[in-house]
């Protein structure tokens, strides 16, 4: 039941997330490569002033699965390093704790596209 | 020139006046449908990961790299285009999004070569979030050591 409710709060979060970036889709006209963007730094900037690590442990997936849950992983990485490094750790932090997502995507990128063709010229 | 003007003013007023009134608000309840349904899965993966003997740290990760893989699987077999059709910020905004978006781009190039056409193109939208989500990075972790 417990578990429920999760599912529940991921599933409302992360759904809310996606309704702003429709919203400004539709009526903002902005491209799908800003939307991205724009998610991505407000995801860093409200992790640096302590809004977004709340909204992590309420809604767990439904904040980290949105893309401002990677720029809240890299800047929490950054902020996680320079605590326990010094300055040098805001130059490795933030890729250090997504380089396993950035590898990902780039691996398994580059073999999906390579092995696949687009709809109209197949 | 200003007869020109009129009648862009008209047509406008014609698109208006048959475009459907509420396509915000119904594209806004599928974006939160599909958005919430990826977020959901996610959360699903998480806990799998856990229920196999992983941290928490680790299932996370992995769920983000299942997501990914998931989302390149299904563009790869053009199933994530329809998924975009319907939600559509539902299937951007979420990190399955970034992932099509990476392959998407990269076999439209497929032509121009393994190099300048994958390799370069896998990033024609990764690129812009990788660029500002590092540099995004580095200014909370410079601004974090001086506050």
């Amino acid at each position: 039941m417990e578990m429920l409710m999760e599912y529940m709060k991921a599933f409302v979060v992360g759904g809310l997330i996606c309704v702003v970036g429709q919203i400004l889709l539709d009526r903002v006209k902005l491209t799908n490569g800003v939307i991205m963007v724009t998610f991505l730094i407000a995801g860093a900037v409200l992790t640096a002033i302590g809004l977004y690590q709340p909204l992590v442990e309420f809604a767990g997936a439904g904040a980290t699965v949105p893309i401002s849950g990677f720029g809240y992983a890299l800047a929490k990485g950054a902020m996680d390093e320079v605590a326990a490094s010094g300055i040098m750790g805001a130059f490795t932090g933030g890729i250090k704790a997504t380089a396993a997502g950035i590898t990902a995507a780039i691996v398994f990128g580059y073999l999906a596209a390579m092995f696949s063709n687009p709809k109209s010229k197949s | 020139m200003a007869n020109m003007k009129q009648f862009k003013n008209e047509y406008q007023q014609i698109v208006d006046a048959h475009s459907p009134k509420n396509k915000v608000w119904a594209n806004s309840m599928k974006a939160f449908l599909v958005g919430g349904i990826i977020c959901t899965l996610g959360q699903g993966l998480v806990y799998l990961y856990m229920y196999w003997g992983l941290s928490f740290d680790e299932s996370s990760m992995l769920s983000t790299i299942t997501l990914i893989l998931a989302s390149m699987v299904c563009t790869a077999f053009n199933v994530y285009d329809n998924i975009g059709k319907f939600g559509g910020a539902g299937a951007l905004i979420p990190i399955t999004g970034f992932a099509n978006s990476m392959v998407s781009s990269a076999m439209e190039y497929k032509k121009e070569g393994y190099i300048y056409g994958l390799g370069a193109k896998l990033f024609s939208i990764a690129g812009p979030v990788i660029v500002f989500g590092t540099i995004a990075s580095v200014v909370v972790g410079i601004i974090y050591y001086f506050v």
